[in-house]
């Protein structure tokens, strides 16, 4: 099977703006596929290049080396972008605009046909449950709202990869359960999801397959299954702790 | 799943770019091409539609409105000739508030999607900064026209009242000149907003430097004869590089209804207008290109 995403000796380096500071290595030489219909589980403390290696996917940095491909095309051609949906981490959006607003603009963007772009937009609407707000400026949003308008501009185009930076961070409880349920959904209709987070249960439960990854370096990969396998573990959380070398206090 | 979805699994050209809505035979430049003036134009249209849903706009046309009609209406010592003066107040004040609307519509544009994170999921979509930049500039450029329109449109209804003449030709090349004009500090303040972090000293710098190229540009050459080398040559230098603001300053034909120009020093100006913009625009889309977004 053909690998929707696709990482190969991925290098990035920082270099720092103070004199004397040496270069920062936030991701070195990364080796990651991810297939369709999986849902893809991006682990790592703070510093641990995750957010890095989303920023290299969606072309915000560049590699320093090595490559990566969305679809089989290289993530530095603007078109590699044509068939993913991006959340990232803090929800911000223009706040003059409505919720139904700022899908239209989005679904412009991906040259959506009107009479198409209309029912794309009542049925993303429909799916985070923001159907009664469609119209009010999204400056009126709770945070949880916001976070699902967020998540319908990641799906205006329909597409085949979701890519979600820790998409319940700062979420309440029902926030986060109502997005863990639109995740759940999307893996039932085939769509691949790219997802980092810091709730371990969360990815235990919706993850087919996760990469811990700890101060730029690829510690494990596989299926969360054979993971707690393999490290003699009895949960995700213990597997994660073990594989960076994490040492609890006595 | 349609087979029009599918890439080619072998990473070359794509069968189809757009999940939904897409053509299936296009080659990438074409749909590059399309896809690339459709990003400008969207993003074009958002700038707009923010200038309408902030009071910027409606606060210079309030201020400008009346202060015109405060001066029109009042009959200084009986004298007739008062509505070339009051056309000359009332064109000052279009050209102060179409500067202010232009310069700060602009600056804010690129430092605000950056500082509130917009930019990131807009970049996430198949947008370049390229794109960005050329959709802000449109739009800025877009929306002051309007802006200008609105302000052209009372001025000669204020003006037409007062003399009972309307000359159309001289107040269209004065229109189009003043936006072609805007056109080139509009592009000025987009790079100005990559360099300048701060929307407020990308403010104050770049009113400042049209205001000195409005002002002190026309006398540069006669100040070089005046000095020795190196001096003559490096305000030579900066005589020939800077745009020349003041050439699209047509205002005395409206004041004194002279008439218009000739067409083709008309059309000189414009193409000179869009010569600096694009020059600007280069400028700052290379800038832009290696920029870290936060």
């Amino acid at each position: 099977m053909e690998a929707i995403l696709k990482i190969e000796d991925l290098r990035v380096e920082y270099r720092s703006r103070e004199m004397g500071q040496q270069i920062k290595r936030a991701v070195r030489g990364l080796n990651l596929e991810v297939y369709p219909g999986e849902v893809f589980g991006f682990l790592g403390p703070n510093g641990a290049g995750k957010t890095t290696t989303m920023n290299v996917l969606l072309g915000f940095v560049s590699a320093t080396a090595g490559a990566a491909y969305l679809f089989g095309v290289n993530v530095r051609e603007p078109i590699a972008r044509q068939r993913i949906g991006y959340l990232p981490e803090l929800t911000y959006y223009y706040k003059f605009l409505s919720a139904e607003e700022i899908l239209r603009f989005y679904g412009k963007i991906f040259r959506i046909p009107k009479a198409q772009l209309q029912q794309r937009i009542d049925a993303v609407l429909k799916l985070v449950e923001l159907e009664h707000a469609r119209r009010r400026p999204i400056k009126t949003y709770s945070k949880g709202m916001q976070q699902r308008v967020g998540l319908a501009q990641a799906l205006i185009n329909d597409p085949d990869l979701l890519v979600l930076d820790e998409p319940t961070s700062g979420l309440d409880p029902i926030g986060r359960m109502k997005v863990r349920e639109i995740i759940q959904r999307l893996k039932n209709e085939g769509k691949t999801v790219f997802f980092s987070s810091h709730e371990l249960g969360e990815v235990e439960t919706v993850c087919d397959r996760v990469a811990i990854r700890h101060e730029g370096d690829l510690k494990a990969q596989g299926r969360v299954d054979e993971l707690v396998r393999e490290y003699e573990c009895s949960n995700l959380e213990q597997v994660f702790l073990k594989s960076i070398d994490y040492r609890l206090a006595a | 799943m349609s087979t029009a979805r599918f890439f080619n699994p072998s990473g070359g050209l794509p069968h189809d770019l757009a999940p939904i809505g897409a053509g299936l035979s296009s080659s990438r430049a074409a749909v590059s091409l399309r896809s690339g003036w459709g990003n400008i134009r969207a993003i074009a249209g958002l700038v707009i539609k923010e200038l309408y849903r902030r009071k910027d706009f409606y606060v210079l046309f309030i201020l400008t409105a009346l202060i015109t009609i405060a001066l029109g209406s009042v009959n200084f010592f009986g004298e007739d000739k008062i509505a070339r003066y009051l056309k000359e107040i009332c064109l000052l004040l279009i050209w102060i508030a179409g500067l202010v609307i232009a310069v700060t519509t602009t600056a804010r544009q690129i430092p605000s999607e950056r500082e509130n994170r917009t930019i990131f999921p807009l970049l996430a979509k198949p947008v370049t900064r390229q794109h960005l930049i050329l959709g802000k500039f449109l739009g800025c450029w877009l929306a002051c026209g309007q802006a200008l329109l609105v302000f052209y449109v009372f001025f000669g209804i204020i003006s037409a009242a007062r003399e009972h003449e309307f000359a159309l030709a001289a107040y269209f090349q004065a229109l189009t000149l003043h936006w072609c004009m805007l056109g080139v500090i509009v592009a000025m303040t987009l790079l100005g907003s990559i360099v300048f972090a701060a929307p407020s000293s990308n403010n104050t710098i770049t009113l400042l430097v049209a205001v000195g190229i409005f002002l002190l540009a026309r006398h540069l050459n006669k100040l070089a004869l005046q000095l020795s080398e190196p001096w003559q040559s490096a305000i030579y230098g900066v005589y020939f590089a800077i745009p020349h603001l003041e050439l699209f300053d047509v205002r005395d034909l409206v004041i004194h209804n002279w008439g218009a120009i000739p067409w083709l020093i008309w059309l000189a100006a414009v193409a000179y207008a869009a010569v600096y913009s694009a020059i600007f625009l280069t400028a700052a889309c290379l800038l832009f290109r290696r920029k870290a977004l936060n």
